[in-house]
C-alpha cells in the first residue's frame, strides 16, 4: 500500500505470481480448477455417451461400469457430471469474456474522455445497476430462447449444418450474451477509476509528446495497465455467472436437452432425492467445488495484485 | 441530507422508468400470443379480449397508458393468464415474501455478522480459517441443494417442520434458512473485511491505551465503523431475498411473487411480468435509499464526501 509498485510491466506481473505461489489456498483452489477443467475437457472424451439411455439399469449403484452410478434414465452419471460441466464452465468463462470486453471498453472510454461523456456514462451504469439483474436476464432468456430455434433452424436450411450441434450451439450462446450484456457494469466502474488516475501519469505525456492519438494512447498504453484489477474481478465474476446459469437452468429457462450443465444435473437429481440422495449429491459437489476454487483463486488473485477491495 | 433524498428519489424514478422501458419492450418481444393457453378460443373471441385489455392500441400508445394508468388509477393491469388484476395478485403474494424476505434477513444477520466479528478478532487462526471456509461454503452451494437437502435431512427427520408447504407458522423456518444463508456468508466477509479495516486505525490503538476492555473497544468502537460495508450491503440484499426468491419459493412450495415472475415470462403475460417487474424495482431502489441514508448517519465522512462534490 505504502510503496509505489515499480513501473515495469513485466515485474508486476512476476511480483504477483511470487506473492500467488506462497498462498498455498490459492495455489491449490488453481490445482482443483485445473483438475477439473482437464476432466470436463480432457477426460470426457474417453467416457460414456452421457445421452445413452439404458432403462434396464436405472439407478445403478456405483461399479467398474458406472463410476458414479446411474441416473433414472439408465445414464452414466460420471459422464453426465462431465459433459454438464463442460456448459457450465463455458457459460462462466465465455460470459465473463463478453462483459469484459465491454466493461473494459466502456469504463476505459468513459475515465479518458472525463468531463461531460463520463458523467452522463457512469449515470446509465447507476441507472443499469439498479435494475435487479435477475429480472431481466430471466425476460430476456425467455425472449431469446425462441430466437435461438428460429436461428437454429435458419442455419441448417442456409447453412447445411448438422442439425443437433445447431440445435445445442443455439440453445448456449443466447446465455452468454444474457449473462454477459449485464454483468459489465461493476467492471467498467473499476477500469473508469482506473484510467482516471492513469492518464495523469508521465508516460501517456510521453506518448502524446509522441504525438499518439487518443485512440492509440487508450489502447495500446493505458488499458494494458488496467489488466491487473481486471483479471481478479473477473476470476470472481466467473463463479457468478456459473451459479447464475444453473439457477436459470434450474428454473427451465436456461440449458435444455440434449445439453445438460450442472444446473440441469442438480435439478434431476433433486427430483429423486428421497431414494437415490447420491444423484443430487454428486453435481452438487461438483459444482461447488468448481465455485470453492475459483473464488478462494480470486481472493488469492486480489491479494497478490493488491487490489483495493472497495468498489470506487 | 434533504436534498440528498430528493436526489436519489428523482434518480430512483428514472431507473423504474428505465426498468419499465426494458420490461415492455422484452414483453412485447416475447414469444407466442397471450390468450393462448385457454383452449379453442375462437378469433372473435381473441379479438374481443385484446380490446378488452388493451392489446389492441398501436405500441406507443400502450407505451404510455400503461404508466400513467398506475399513477392516476393505481392500476397495474389485468393478468392475461390468471386473469386477475395484478394488483391483487401482488397483494396476496407479498405479505408470503415479505416474512420470507424478514425471516431470511434475521438469519443471515444472526449468523453472518456474529461470525465475521469472531473471525475479525481471531484474525489467522485457525477459529478465522475454518469460520471463513465455512462461509464459503455458504457461497458456493447453491439454494437448489442446500434446500433439497434441508428437506431430506431435517424437515423429514424434525417433528413440527413439513418438507413443503405454506399455512403452519413453522412453516416459514426452512425456507427463510436456506434463502438467508447465501446472504449470512456475504455477511460475515463483509463484517470480518470492515472490522479488521477499522482494528488496525489509531484511534483503536488509543481507546486500548485508554484502558477499555477489549470487548468494549470491538463492540463500542469497532463495530461502528466495521459494520459499514454490511450495512451497504443489507439494504439491497433484503430487496433481493424477497425478489429474488424464486429457487426457494419452488423448492419448498411457498407462494409468494417469485413464482408470478417466473410463470409471467414464460406464459406470456406482460401486464403480470411489467407489474410484478415494477414492483420489484421500486423495493430494490427504496431498500438502496434507506442503506445509503443509514451508511450517512453510521460514517459522517460519507455525508461530507457527498457535500463536496
Amino acid at each position: 500500500m505504502s510503496e509505489k509498485t515499480p513501473e515495469a510491466g513485466s515485474s508486476l506481473w512476476r511480483d504477483a505470481w511470487l506473492r500467488m505461489g506462497k498462498n498455498k489456498a490459492a495455489m491449490a483452489s488453481l490445482g482443483v480448477f485445473t483438475l477439473i477443467v482437464f476432466m470436463c475437457f480432457g477426460v470426457a472424451w474417453f467416457c460414456k455417451d452421457p445421452n445413452a439411455v439404458t432403462l434396464t439399469n436405472k439407478f445403478a449403484s456405483p461399479s467398474g461400469e458406472h463410476w458414479m452410478g446411474t441416473d433414472a434414465l439408465g445414464r452414466d452419471l460420471f459422464s453426465r457430471i462431465l459433459y454438464g460441466g463442460q456448459i457450465s464452465i463455458l457459460v462462466g468463462l465465455i460470459a465473463t469474456a463478453v462483459s469484459v470486453c465491454i466493461g473494459v471498453t466502456y469504463g476505459a472510454v468513459s475515465g479518458f474522455a472525463g468531463g461531460r461523456p463520463d458523467a452522463l456514462m457512469m449515470r446509465i451504469v447507476d441507472t443499469l445497476l439498479s435494475i435487479p439483474f435477475l429480472v431481466v436476464v430471466i425476460v430476456l432468456q425467455a425472449v431469446l430462447s425462441v430466437w435461438s430455434s428460429d436461428t437454429s433452424s435458419w442455419i441448417v436450411q442456409h447453412w447445411n449444418w448438422d442439425k443437433t450441434f445447431t440445435d445445442r450451439l443455439t440453445n448456449i450462446v443466447p446465455l452468454f450474451f444474457a449473462l454477459g450484456l449485464f454483468g459489465w457494469l461493476t467492471l467498467a466502474r473499476i477500469v473508469r477509476a482506473q484510467v482516471m488516475s492513469l492518464k495523469e501519469r508521465e508516460f501517456v505525456e510521453a506518448a502524446r509528446a509522441l504525438g499518439y492519438d487518443r485512440f492509440r494512447i487508450l489502447f495500446r498504453h493505458i488499458i494494458p495497465n488496467t489488466l491487473g484489477p481486471t483479471v481478479v474481478y473477473a476470476t470472481l465474476t466467473v463463479p457468478g455467472f456459473i451459479m447464475y446459469e444453473a439457477t436459470l437452468s434450474f428454473l427451465g429457462l436456461g440449458v435444455e436437452a440434449p445439453n445438460s450443465s450442472w444446473g440441469i444435473l442438480i435439478k434431476e437429481g433433486a427430483n429423486f432425492m428421497e431414494t437415490h440422495p447420491a444423484l443430487l449429491i454428486i453435481p452438487g459437489i461438483f459444482f461447488s467445488l468448481t465455485l470453492f476454487s475459483l473464488n478462494f483463486l480470486g481472493d488469492g488473485l486480489r491479494d497478490a495484485f493488491d487490489v483495493k477491495a472497495s468498489k470506487d | 441530507m434533504f436534498r440528498f433524498i430528493l436526489g436519489r428519489l428523482l434518480q430512483g424514478l428514472l431507473v423504474l422508468f428505465a426498468l419499465y422501458t426494458i420490461t415492455f419492450f422484452l414483453a412485447k418481444a416475447m414469444p407466442g400470443e397471450p390468450f393462448t393457453t385457454e383452449k379453442n378460443v375462437s378469433e372473435t373471441t381473441k379479438q374481443y379480449l385484446r380490446k378488452l385489455y388493451g392489446l389492441d392500441k398501436p405500441l406507443p400508445a400502450q407505451y404510455i397508458i400503461y404508466p400513467s394508468k398506475i399513477i392516476t388509477d393505481r392500476d397495474f393491469g389485468v393478468s392475461t393468464s390468471k386473469g386477475r388484476p395484478v394488483r391483487d395478485i401482488i397483494a396476496q403474494s407479498f405479505p408470503v415474501s415479505l416474512i420470507l424476505g424478514l425471516g431470511a434477513m434475521s438469519f443471515a444477520i444472526g449468523i453472518g455478522i456474529p461470525i465475521g466479528i469472531i473471525s475479525a478478532v481471531r484474525k489467522n487462526s485457525w477459529v478465522d480459517w475454518s469460520l471463513m471456509a465455512v462461509a464459503m461454503v455458504g457461497i458456493c452451494v447453491p439454494a437448489f441443494t442446500i434446500g433439497p437437502l434441508l428437506q431430506i435431512l431435517i424437515a423429514a427427520n424434525v417433528p413440527g417442520l413439513k418438507v413443503a408447504g405454506w399455512g403452519n407458522p413453522l412453516d416459514f423456518l426452512l425456507p427463510a434458512f436456506t434463502l438467508g444463508l447465501v446472504s449470512a456468508a456475504y455477511l460475515a466477509r463483509l463484517t470480518r473485511g470492515g472490522v479488521l479495516e477499522i482494528l488496525s486505525q489509531d484511534f483503536i490503538r488509543t481507546a486500548h491505551a485508554k484502558g477499555l476492555s477489549p470487548t468494549r473497544v470491538i463492540l463500542k468502537h469497532g463495530l461502528r465503523g466495521g459494520l459499514l460495508p454490511s450495512v451497504a450491503y443489507l439494504g439491497p440484499a433484503f430487496a433481493a431475498m424477497i425478489s429474488g426468491s424464486f429457487i426457494v419459493e419452488t423448492i419448498f412450495q411457498v407462494p409468494g411473487m417469485g413464482q408470478h415472475f417466473v410463470n409471467a415470462a414464460i406464459s406470456r403475460d406482460e401486464f403480470l411480468l411489467m407489474g410484478v417487474a415494477l414492483f420489484f424495482g421500486f423495493l430494490i431502489i427504496m431498500m438502496n435509499l434507506i442503506s445509503d441514508i443509514l451508511t450517512g448517519i453510521l460514517d459522517p465522512r460519507v455525508r461530507i464526501g457527498k457535500a463536496a462534490q
